[in-house]
C-alpha cells in the first residue's frame, strides 16, 4: 500500500517540481508564427531559425548566465488562431516578449494583445501599418514595399529611366508592393505609363506583356509579385524577346527564382535583395559580412536547405532580443523595451538596425542591395 | 495583327491546360454523377512525381511514367477507401468526400514532398517559336496535342467500346446495369484510375509551363471545372472546347481590355452560357421520367 502511494506520488511531484524551475529561472521567449498553412513558405524558415538560435545560445551558455526558453507555437497563418497563442504566451507561459507573426494580418492580432498586456513584440511581416503609427511595445524587422520602390526607382534613376510599365500579381505582397510603387514613383520622376495584373495562379502572362512593349516610350519593366508568378512573366519576357530592361521584387530573391525562370530568361534581371542572398560577394570590412556567413552556413548545415531572407527576419528579431536583454541586464518588458529602442549599429542578416523611441523599424535604404542575375548567378550592382 | 496573334497564342496556351485538366472531370462524371473535386491534385500530383523522380536522378520520360501509374494508383485507393465504402450515400456526400480526399492529398504532398515550387525542362527546348511575328513556346504545342490525345481516345472510349457504353451505363442506371451483367464496382475503379491518369498527364504536360508546387490543384480544379461546365459536364468535345473558350476569353480580356477583368469576363460568359443552355454548350439534355 505503502509502495503504492510512492510511485505515484514521487513522479507527480518530481513534476511539479520541474515546472517549477522551469517557470523562475529561465528567459522565456514566445513566438506565434506560420510554420504551416498558406504562409508555411514564410513560418517555416522563420520556425526553424528560431529553435536553432535558441539551441545555440544556450549552449554557449544563454544570455548574462541565465538559460532561453523558447515557446513556439504554429498559427497556421489564422489571424485569429495567433491571437489565441499571444494570449496563451502572456498569460499561461509567462513570457517576457513576443517574436511572430509571418503575416501581416497575424502581426496585427498579435500586436493588440501584446500592447494591451505591454510585453515587447517584433513582427516578421512587411506592411509598414504595424509600426506606423509607432506602438509603444511593437517593433520589426523586415524592410517595407515602399522601400523596395525607392531602391528600384533610385537605380532606375540612375540609368536615366523615366518612363516604366508595371505587371503586378494580385495576390496581397503584389498588390501592396504595387500600390507603394505608384505612390512614390513621383518622387523620383518616373511615370508609369502601363499598369497590367496577373492572377497568382496564372499560366501565361504573354497578353500583358505584349500591351506594354507596345505601350509608347517604355523603358523598363517592374514587376511586384511573389511565387511562380514572377518566373513565369521573366520567362515570357525572354520569350517575347523584350529588349528592355526586367526589375522584379524582393519577393523571389531567392536562388530559387532562377532555377525556375531559367539562367537565360534571368539574364540581366534586377532586383532589391538582401546581404544574406550574396554572403559570399560582400566585400571584407561590410559590417553585415561575419553575420550573414555565419547565419548561413549555420542553416543550411543543419537544414540542408538553402538560406532566404524570411529565415533572416526572424533570426535578427532574436538577434535584436536578446542584444536588448543583455543590456538591459534584466527581464522586466519595460526595460527590454528601452534597450530595444537604445539600439545602435547592430548588424542583422537583413540590415544595420538602429531603433529610437519615434523609428520602429530601424532600417534605411542601405538595407537594400540592387542585385543583378549574371550567368545564373547573383551579382553586386555599383 | 502580330498583337492579335500573340493574345490567341497565349490564349490556347492557357485553354489547352484549362481543357486537359476539364477532360480529366468527364469520367468519373460519366461513371458516378460525381464532380470530383480531387481532380486538381491529381494535376499536382504529376507534376510533383515527375519533380521528385526527375531530380533523384531519372530521366524524365521514365519519371512521367512513374508519376502517371501512380497518380492512377493513388486514384484507385481514393475509389476504395473513400468512395466504395459510403456507396448508396447522395451523389452531394460523395462530392463532399472527394473535396475531403483533396485537403489530404495536398496536406500529404506538402510533407512528403516539400513546400517550394518546382518544375523540370520543357520536352522540345526553351526556344519560342515565331509564327507571323508572334511567339509560342514548344511545350505549349505538346500541352495542345495531349489535350487533343486525351479528347479523341475518350471520344472513341464513350462511343466505340463496349467498356466506354458500361461507364455510361452504370452512371445512368447502377441497378439496371448491374442487371445486364456490368460489373458496377470494377467501371467505378476504373473511372477513378483513367481520371487519376488523365490528370497526371496534364501536370506532367503543362509543369514546364506553369510551374508546380503542391498547392496549385485547386486553382486548376476550379479553371477546370468552370471549362467543364461551359462546354457540358461529362461530354469530352465540351471539355475540350470550355477549356480552350475560358483560356481564349481570358487572353483577349486581357489584351484589348484590362487585365484586372480577364478573369471576370470569363466568369460572366460562364454565367450566360448557363442561364441561356444549362446544361452547357454541349451537354446532353436532361429528360426526367416520372
Amino acid at each position: 500500500m505503502i509502495k503504492k502511494t510512492l510511485t505515484t506520488t514521487v513522479p507527480a511531484a518530481l513534476v511539479a517540481l520541474a515546472l517549477a524551475s522551469a517557470a523562475s529561472a529561465e528567459i522565456r521567449i514566445g513566438a506565434s508564427v506560420s510554420a504551416t498553412g498558406p504562409a508555411a513558405f514564410l513560418g517555416d524558415p522563420e520556425a526553424k531559425t528560431l529553435e536553432m538560435l535558441v539551441e545555440d545560445l544556450n549552449a554557449k551558455g544563454g544570455i548574462n548566465g541565465e538559460e532561453v526558453a523558447l515557446v513556439l507555437y504554429d498559427d497556421g497563418g489564422d489571424a485569429n488562431k495567433a491571437r489565441t497563442f499571444a494570449t496563451r504566451l502572456i498569460e499561461d507561459d509567462e513570457v517576457q516578449a513576443i517574436i511572430g507573426g509571418s503575416t501581416t494580418g497575424t502581426s496585427m492580432a498579435i500586436l493588440s494583445v501584446a500592447e494591451d498586456a505591454e510585453i515587447p513584440f517584433i513582427s516578421l511581416a512587411g506592411a509598414i501599418d504595424i509600426i506606423d503609427p509607432v506602438k509603444p511595445y511593437t517593433f520589426k524587422t523586415p524592410h517595407t514595399d515602399r522601400m523596395a520602390c525607392q531602391k528600384i526607382f533610385e537605380d532606375m534613376q540612375k540609368r536615366g529611366i523615366a518612363k516604366i510599365g508595371m505587371i503586378s500579381g494580385t495576390d496581397g505582397f503584389g498588390a501592396s508592393m504595387q500600390a507603394q510603387c505608384k505612390e512614390v514613383a513621383g518622387d523620383y520622376g518616373i511615370e508609369i505609363a502601363a499598369d497590367e495584373t496577373y492572377d497568382p495562379k496564372d499560366a501565361d502572362m504573354t497578353a500583358q506583356l505584349t500591351k506594354i512593349k507596345n505601350a509608347e516610350g517604355v523603358q523598363a519593366v517592374l514587376n511586384p509579385g511573389f511565387g511562380q508568378g514572377p518566373s513565369i512573366v521573366t520567362r515570357n519576357y525572354k520569350q517575347l524577346a523584350i529588349d528592355l530592361p526586367l526589375y522584379q521584387s524582393h519577393g523571389v530573391a531567392s536562388d530559387g527564382f532562377i532555377e525556375l525562370a531559367g539562367k537565360d530568361a534571368a539574364e540581366g534581371v534586377r532586383l532589391p535583395g538582401t546581404a544574406l542572398l550574396v554572403a559570399e560577394l560582400l566585400p571584407e570590412g561590410d559590417a553585415q559580412k561575419p553575420v550573414v556567413t555565419a547565419y548561413k552556413a549555420a542553416f543550411e548545415e543543419r537544414t540542408k536547405t538553402p538560406v532566404g531572407t524570411f529565415g533572416g527576419y526572424a533570426h535578427d528579431a532574436f538577434l535584436i532580443l536578446t542584444d536588448a536583454i543583455t543590456r538591459a541586464g534584466s527581464t522586466e518588458p519595460e526595460a527590454i523595451r528601452d534597450a530595444i529602442e537604445a539600439t545602435k549599429g547592430l548588424a542583422g542578416t537583413t540590415g544595420v538596425y538602429a531603433f529610437t523611441p519615434e523609428d520602429h523599424l530601424g532600417l534605411d535604404l542601405s538595407a537594400f542591395r540592387m542585385l543583378e542575375i549574371k550567368g545564373g548567378e547573383w551579382t553586386l550592382v555599383e | 495583327m502580330s498583337e492579335f496573334l500573340q493574345f490567341l497564342f497565349s490564349g490556347v496556351t492557357v485553354g489547352a491546360v484549362y481543357a486537359l485538366v476539364a477532360l480529366g472531370f468527364t469520367i468519373i462524371y460519366n461513371a458516378s454523377d460525381v464532380v470530383n473535386f480531387a481532380q486538381g491534385e491529381f494535376v499536382m500530383l504529376g507534376g510533383m512525381i515527375t519533380w521528385f523522380a526527375h531530380a533523384a536522378g531519372l530521366p524524365l520520360p521514365l519519371a512521367a511514367l512513374i508519376a502517371i501509374v501512380a497518380t492512377a494508383a493513388l486514384g484507385v485507393a481514393i475509389n476504395k477507401l473513400a468512395i466504395e465504402p459510403a456507396r448508396g450515400a447522395p451523389v452531394v456526400s460523395l462530392i463532399i468526400i472527394t473535396i475531403g480526399a483533396s485537403v489530404f492529398l495536398q496536406g500529404a504532398a506538402q510533407l512528403v514532398f516539400d513546400k517550394q515550387i518546382h518544375s523540370f525542362p520543357a520536352f522540345s527546348g526553351d526556344r519560342p517559336l515565331r509564327i507571323g511575328g508572334a511567339t509560342i513556346q514548344p511545350q505549349s504545342l505538346w500541352v495542345i496535342g495531349g489535350a487533343l490525345v486525351v479528347f479523341a481516345g475518350l471520344w472513341l472510349f464513350f462511343t466505340r467500346t463496349l467498356l466506354g457504353r458500361a461507364v455510361l451505363a452504370t452512371s445512368n442506371n447502377r441497378l439496371a446495369a448491374q442487371l445486364v451483367g456490368i460489373n458496377t464496382n470494377f467501371v467505378m475503379t476504373l473511372s477513378f484510375a483513367l481520371s487519376a491518369g488523365i490528370g497526371a498527364l496534364a501536370g506532367v504536360l503543362a509543369t514546364p509551363i506553369t510551374l508546380t508546387a503542391y498547392n496549385v490543384g485547386i486553382g486548376f480544379a476550379l479553371k477546370g471545372f468552370a471549362g467543364a461546365m461551359l462546354g457540358g459536364m461529362g461530354n469530352p468535345k465540351g471539355a475540350l472546347a470550355g477549356g480552350f473558350l475560358i483560356g481564349l476569353i481570358e487572353a483577349l480580356t486581357a489584351g484589348y481590355l484590362s487585365s484586372t477583368y480577364k478573369e471576370a469576363a470569363a466568369f460572366v460568359v460562364i454565367l450566360l452560357v448557363l442561364f441561356f443552355m444549362p446544361q452547357g454548350l454541349f451537354g446532353r439534355k436532361s429528360t426526367e421520367r416520372v
